[in-house]
């Protein structure tokens, strides 16, 4: 997958976790917390539907690198780059 | 003039928010006792197939966001969905009230079978590896869930917490409220029951082993009490919560009263895992008498529990005959011919059905009894079309459940 795919990934995730936002106007330099009502439930959703549909393991310490969806799209650039989207 | 001990102790019924296989509203719900409507449907559900089943269509999202939908569960729903018509049916708003001197008590028969069902149907499709396994397990499952996410919902910040009564439950939340109310725990209890139970298959399942799930071609006359073909139990989902206050408080802000709980009793058979007894039931019920200062004649309806199986709908009508035998006055009727048995919610949702007798002055049937099982045979007992009887001054409501748990309200008009 390119940089845009994961992004569309991303997105895809997070219209299941908070139906309730309009994910419209992201700015993908900004972090989520910022923009969106998110919290740590929220965050581990993302990192298990990553698991559970491409099986990425994202490591506790990297929990980090996902603050923002630049952030997030290049940390899991070179682990989904091998992976087709789904 | 100042307040007397009593009225502290009296506890009303000011606010009603229900959701039932056939009504979301009291009135509509009222309404289908009165027509007959059922609210059964056919119902299919992973491993146990074609089956029956009572299913609510309320409205989610009308007082629940959706991410809050996702992340928690059907009986935390439910439960927000009767809180919030109880509330807005009472006249109160929780910006007006302390909330911390609110109180949530909620029946359930069960709690966490469904979700820890659908996690393993999922984790199957991991070959059981359970890093696969939600972290949204332990929130969703923990038995006070459908309370908790009530208080969550409303901002209340006094204590919150599910009584486990299996079916005797909404009756339990009811007196539990009551009670802490009189303690002087709270100045407002939102109690009742909540099922989500149509969601895990388990429960279809072990009452099918057990040889009490109801089965008829036509699924609204499978839950069939009193009859003679009847032949178990139809599940439902819904709920029932009531919001009660000290009558002083209700009288002093001119709320709209339903009615009074004036009675209760709770006792256990101690006697067997499933089978009733129908001594502790009579028990239960003249020691809720007792408690309200009645005879058995001053009981105007009377509203069973029996969910249609043989020996369950036997025991309680002979129960009933011991008690209310000699009392002419006294009609009697069954809510789960109507929707199935709600579980955690069956005992809160039956007193709602009947409360509006209290202004109609009708006792609404008990219906699909095609042949009376003579067995069942009740002076007073209402079949098949409600009945005129003018307006009622007591309700007795039943509800009991397995491992021998019994519980009665009564509710007189104010």
């Amino acid at each position: 997958m390119k940089k845009a795919e994961i992004r569309e990934v991303i997105l895809e995730i997070l219209k299941e976790i908070a139906p309730d936002e309009d994910l419209g106007d992201l700015q993908d330099d900004k972090s989520f917390r910022e923009q969106l009502e998110l919290d740590s439930m929220d965050f581990l959703d993302i990192v298990m539907s990553l698991r559970k549909r491409y099986r990425v393991q994202i490591p506790e310490d990297d929990y980090i690198e996902l603050a923002s969806m630049e952030s997030t799209v290049a940390y899991l650039e070179p682990r989904m780059a091998d992976l087709e989207k789904v | 003039m100042p307040q007397t001990v009593e009225d502290r102790d009296r506890i009303v019924i000011t606010g009603i928010g229900l959701t039932a296989p056939n009504g979301n509203s009291l009135a509509e719900y009222r309404q289908a006792l009165l027509d007959g409507q059922s609210g059964v449907q056919d119902y299919e559900i992973r491993y146990v197939g074609q089956t029956h089943a009572g299913l609510c269509d309320f409205e989610e999202t009308r007082h629940q966001k959706r991410k809050d939908r996702r992340r928690g569960t059907r009986a935390g729903s439910v439960g927000i969905y009767c809180a919030a018509e109880a509330m807005a049916d009472s006249g109160l708003h929780l910006d007006d009230l302390d909330p911390a001197r609110v109180g949530i008590y909620v029946g359930v028969t069960e709690h966490g079978n469904v979700e820890t069902e659908n996690e393993i149907y999922e984790l199957a499709g991991y070959d059981y590896d359970v890093k696969f396994w939600s972290h949204h397990h332990n929130p969703r499952t923990v038995a006070n869930n459908p309370a908790g996410e009530i208080s969550l919902n409303l901002g209340v910040t006094g204590p919150h917490y599910t009584i486990g009564a299996a079916c005797a439950a909404g009756n339990a939340g009811l007196i539990q409220g009551s009670q802490m109310l009189r303690l002087g725990e709270c100045d407002l209890a939102i109690c009742g029951g909540v099922s989500e139970s149509t969601h895990t298959f388990g429960i279809f399942a072990s009452f099918r082993s057990q040889g009490a799930l109801a089965c008829h071609d036509d699924a609204t006359r499978a839950s069939r009490p009193f009859d003679m073909a009847r032949n178990g139990i139809v599940v439902a989902e819904g709920g029932c919560l009531y919001t009660l206050e000290r009558l002083d408080d209700a009288r002093r802000r001119g709320a709209k009263i339903y009615g009074e709980l004036v009675g209760y009793a709770m006792n256990s058979d101690a006697k067997d895992f499933v089978l009733p007894d129908d001594t502790r039931q009579a028990e239960c019920v003249h020691a809720a008498l007792r408690k309200a200062g009645l005879n058995a004649d001053d009981i105007d309806i009377v509203s069973t529990h029996a969910t249609g199986t043989t020996s369950g709908d036997e025991q309680e009508c002979k129960a009933m005959r011991s008690v209310f035998g000699g009392s002419p006055r006294t009609f009697i009727n069954n809510t789960k011919s109507f929707i199935g048995h709600a579980m955690g919610a069956a005992g809160a949702l039956e007193l709602a059905g009947n409360l509006p007798a209290f202004e109609d002055g009708v006792c609404h049937a008990t219906i699909n009894v095609e042949e009376l099982d003579p067995n069942c045979h009740l002076e007073g007992l209402v079949l098949n079309e409600p009945r005129e009887i003018g307006r009622p001054t007591y309700i007795l409501n039943n509800s009991f459940g397995m491992l021998g748990i019994n519980s009665v309200v009564i509710i007189q008009r104010v």
